[in-house]
């Protein structure tokens, strides 16, 4: 490193604690040590990317799952398995929650990993189908859980399509504000029809599923079906991932107009994706308002928007497997660290933007799109 | 009644318009919307809030004086938020040049949410009260009824666009503005310093936000750390209902909306003031993505 460099970064970094002199408080008073903390980070990942050794332990990790991504799944499921036998009911309540957004994240990634569109009002399909199984099964009792959950999911595909007809047809960063508009349109809708949803004071009594003979009413039995539900759609969005759709979805993602110019209905398959993933967001909705018995406004924040598009990044954009394990870092992760549960956003923010900065494709990567870098990289050689 | 709205809804829509006018501003530079706007223009209402709090330690001679107060309060928390500006440009837009789209819209997300919790941790969660020191002198005339607070605000906010408009069309450094817009490569190659032009962009679009801001949050009298939230939102549909990357757009869009919110709660609900703004951001993004004033938008996002 020259001199230069330093002193530059020097007052990079003096100008920024300067701006946040006036918010300086007993709370934040390290932050210097926060920018020192950064300043350390960005030399180390200089002298990452120098230090070839340092490199290729990162590639060949990154590699090793990637190859045996079966494997990987395997073990991770049968941890899973197990896992409520050696908890607490908390941590399995926990673990729970964890599942269900790993869910949403799943279903974002059709969206954001597979198509590339950017969607920031997401938690408005949750909303719809945990609204549908409460109004269907607790505030008008029309039906069982088990009519109801589909019916979730049928109806907040039927809000994607309704939503997607006109936003579709824009694109980026216009797409992205439309959807988180229609977000937090449903939400204060949700808040003032008072007469449907409750109003702010949401619906209570949402029984558990049961099979008749048996209710899931211990966390360990809601865990299990959850999860069951979880593997089911992770499987079906990995084969979606390799059907025709699927690639079409991609080939729409890396380059539109060359997709369009092979003969793929860009719209289409556009519309296809978003109302795929509504479905499975309100099938998430459904088992969120049956785990918790109450549903209201407020579990529909923008707040939980970004949080399952962050579940999506960090695990890597276009990845499967990657979203599971960045709805289970966020979720189960911050439980393990219940004081600093203040910080918890802060690092969020400054996680995605290191995220994007350093290390676009998230912790996995979309093998796809790396295994298109890689052959750019050779043909360049 | 109606007049009563309606100054009611050009006070809020000065705000709305100078935020507008960062988004418009960056769009046309970048043709990216820099989602950390909203959180600029919070941190300039607590700025102006901290400030406030700090009049009864100030020199004798501003103390008194209204508009000698709000323009101290007003520079320094703009001057302050400008660097705010400076810093997320550097930070979280400037290494992601020439990167997929994507990828700056996740990063500004994640500035938003860092800065909204830094916001948050530092200042508390609960609502700030605003010291009710200021013009709160009451003002009737012909049955509309407004403070001198309201009055300083609305005449505020048009000079600082009239300054805004003086800068880009007037100043060697605003041609450059308007010329990097246009065309950046061109700009660059006669000589315009793009990376200079793209971080005074930023600070000056955060300067108006800074004191939106405070004006903003003086008006209303208790800010959040929630505010720039849907502060942003509504002032990106001002931006996006004039056209966005039209500075005359963006003025204009302010102020209707803030009339068309100030009406709307005024004869139909207050519940859903805040969807109103929502319902034109769609309306206008799937009817007509290129605003009031755009001429024909090259949806190539």
């Amino acid at each position: 490193m020259n001199g230069r460099n330093l002193r530059y970064d020097i007052f990079f970094y003096l100008g920024m604690l300067l701006i946040c002199v006036p918010f300086l408080k007993a709370h934040t008073a390290y932050m210097p040590l926060v920018f020192l903390g950064v300043w350390g980070l960005r030399r180390f990942a200089a002298f990452a990317e120098e230090n070839r050794k340092i490199t290729s332990i990162r590639e060949q990790m990154v590699s090793t799952v990637q190859m045996h991504q079966r494997l990987t799944v395997g073990i991770i499921l049968a941890v899973a398995l197990l896992v409520p036998f050696a908890s607490s009911n908390y941590l399995i309540e926990v673990l729970t929650s964890a599942i269900l957004y790993a869910i949403l994240a799943t279903a974002l990634n059709i969206t954001v990993g597979l198509t590339g569109v950017l969607v920031l009002g997401f938690i408005g399909f949750y909303a719809v189908g945990a609204y549908t199984t409460g109004i269907l099964t607790a505030k008008f009792a029309l039906c069982g859980f088990w009519v109801a959950l589909p019916l979730s999911g049928l109806v907040a595909m039927l809000f994607g399509i309704l939503l997607g007809i006109p936003a579709l047809r824009l694109k980026g960063d216009y797409l992205a504000v439309v959807t988180l508009g229609f977000g937090e349109i449903i939400r204060i809708f949700l808040t003032n029809i008072n007469g449907l949803t409750g109003g702010p004071n949401g619906i209570l009594g949402i029984k558990r599923p049961s099979f008749g003979f048996f209710t899931l009413d211990h966390p360990r039995d809601f865990y299990w079906f959850a999860l069951a539900i979880l593997a089911l759609i992770v499987l079906m969005v990995a084969r979606l991932v390799n059907s025709r759709y699927g690639r079409a979805w991609i080939a729409i993602r890396e380059n539109e107009m060359a997709a369009s110019a092979l003969g793929i209905n860009v719209f289409r398959k556009h519309l296809l994706s978003f109302s795929i993933s509504a479905f499975f967001g309100g099938i998430a909705g459904s088992l969120f308002a049956v785990k918790q018995g109450f549903i209201s406004p407020d579990s529909f924040t923008f707040y939980e928007s970004v949080l399952v598009l962050c579940m999506v990044v960090l695990g890597g954009i276009g990845n499967v497997v990657g979203s599971v394990i960045g709805a289970l870092l966020l979720i189960a992760v911050p439980e393990f660290l219940r004081e600093f549960s203040m910080y918890r956003m802060l690092v969020f923010g400054a996680v995605m933007i290191a995220l994007m900065v350093f290390r676009p494709s998230g912790l996995l990567g979309s093998r796809r799109i790396t295994q298109e870098i890689k052959d750019c990289e050779d043909e360049g050689q | 009644m109606f007049l009563q709205h309606l100054l009611n809804g050009i006070t809020i829509g000065g705000s709305y318009a100078l935020i507008a006018l960062g988004y418009t501003l960056v769009y046309g530079v970048l043709k990216l919307i820099n989602f950390a706007h909203g959180e600029i223009y919070m941190i300039g209402a607590y700025l102006g809030f901290i400030l406030i709090s700090l009049i009864p330690a100030m020199p004798s001679f501003l103390q008194g004086n209204l508009v000698l107060v709000l323009l101290v309060v007003l520079l320094f928390a703009a001057t302050i938020c400008s660097l705010y500006g400076f810093y997320l440009e550097k930070i979280c837009y400037r290494p992601l040049r020439g990167a997929p789209k994507l990828t700056p819209l996740i990063s500004a997300l994640g500035a938003s949410i860092f800065l909204q919790n830094f916001v948050m941790i530092s200042m508390g969660a609960k609502d700030r009260i605003f010291p009710q020191t200021i013009g709160m002198q009451s003002i009737s005339m012909g049955g509309v009824s407004f403070t001198l607070l309201q009055l300083v605000i609305i005449f505020s906010s048009i000079a600082l666009m009239a300054l805004i408009y003086w800068f880009i069309n007037r100043t060697r450094l605003g041609i450059a503005i308007k010329a990097t817009s246009t065309d950046p490569f061109m700009a660059s190659l006669v000589g315009i310093n793009v990376d200079t032009v793209i971080s005074v962009t930023f600070m000056a679009g955060s300067f108006l936000a800074a004191c939106a801001g405070v004006m903003i949050g003086l008006y209303y009298g208790s800010i959040n750390f929630t505010l720039g939230y849907l502060g942003g939102i509504k002032a990106f549909t001002a931006a996006v209902l004039g056209g966005i990357g039209n500075v005359p757009g963006a003025m204009i869009g302010g102020f209707l909306l803030g009339i068309i919110e100030a009406l709307g709660a005024g004869y139909f609900s207050s519940d859903y003031k805040d969807v109103y703004a929502f319902f034109i951001l769609i309306a206008v993004l799937v009817f007509r993505p290129a605003g009031l004033l755009g001429k024909g938008v090259n949806e190539r996002a």
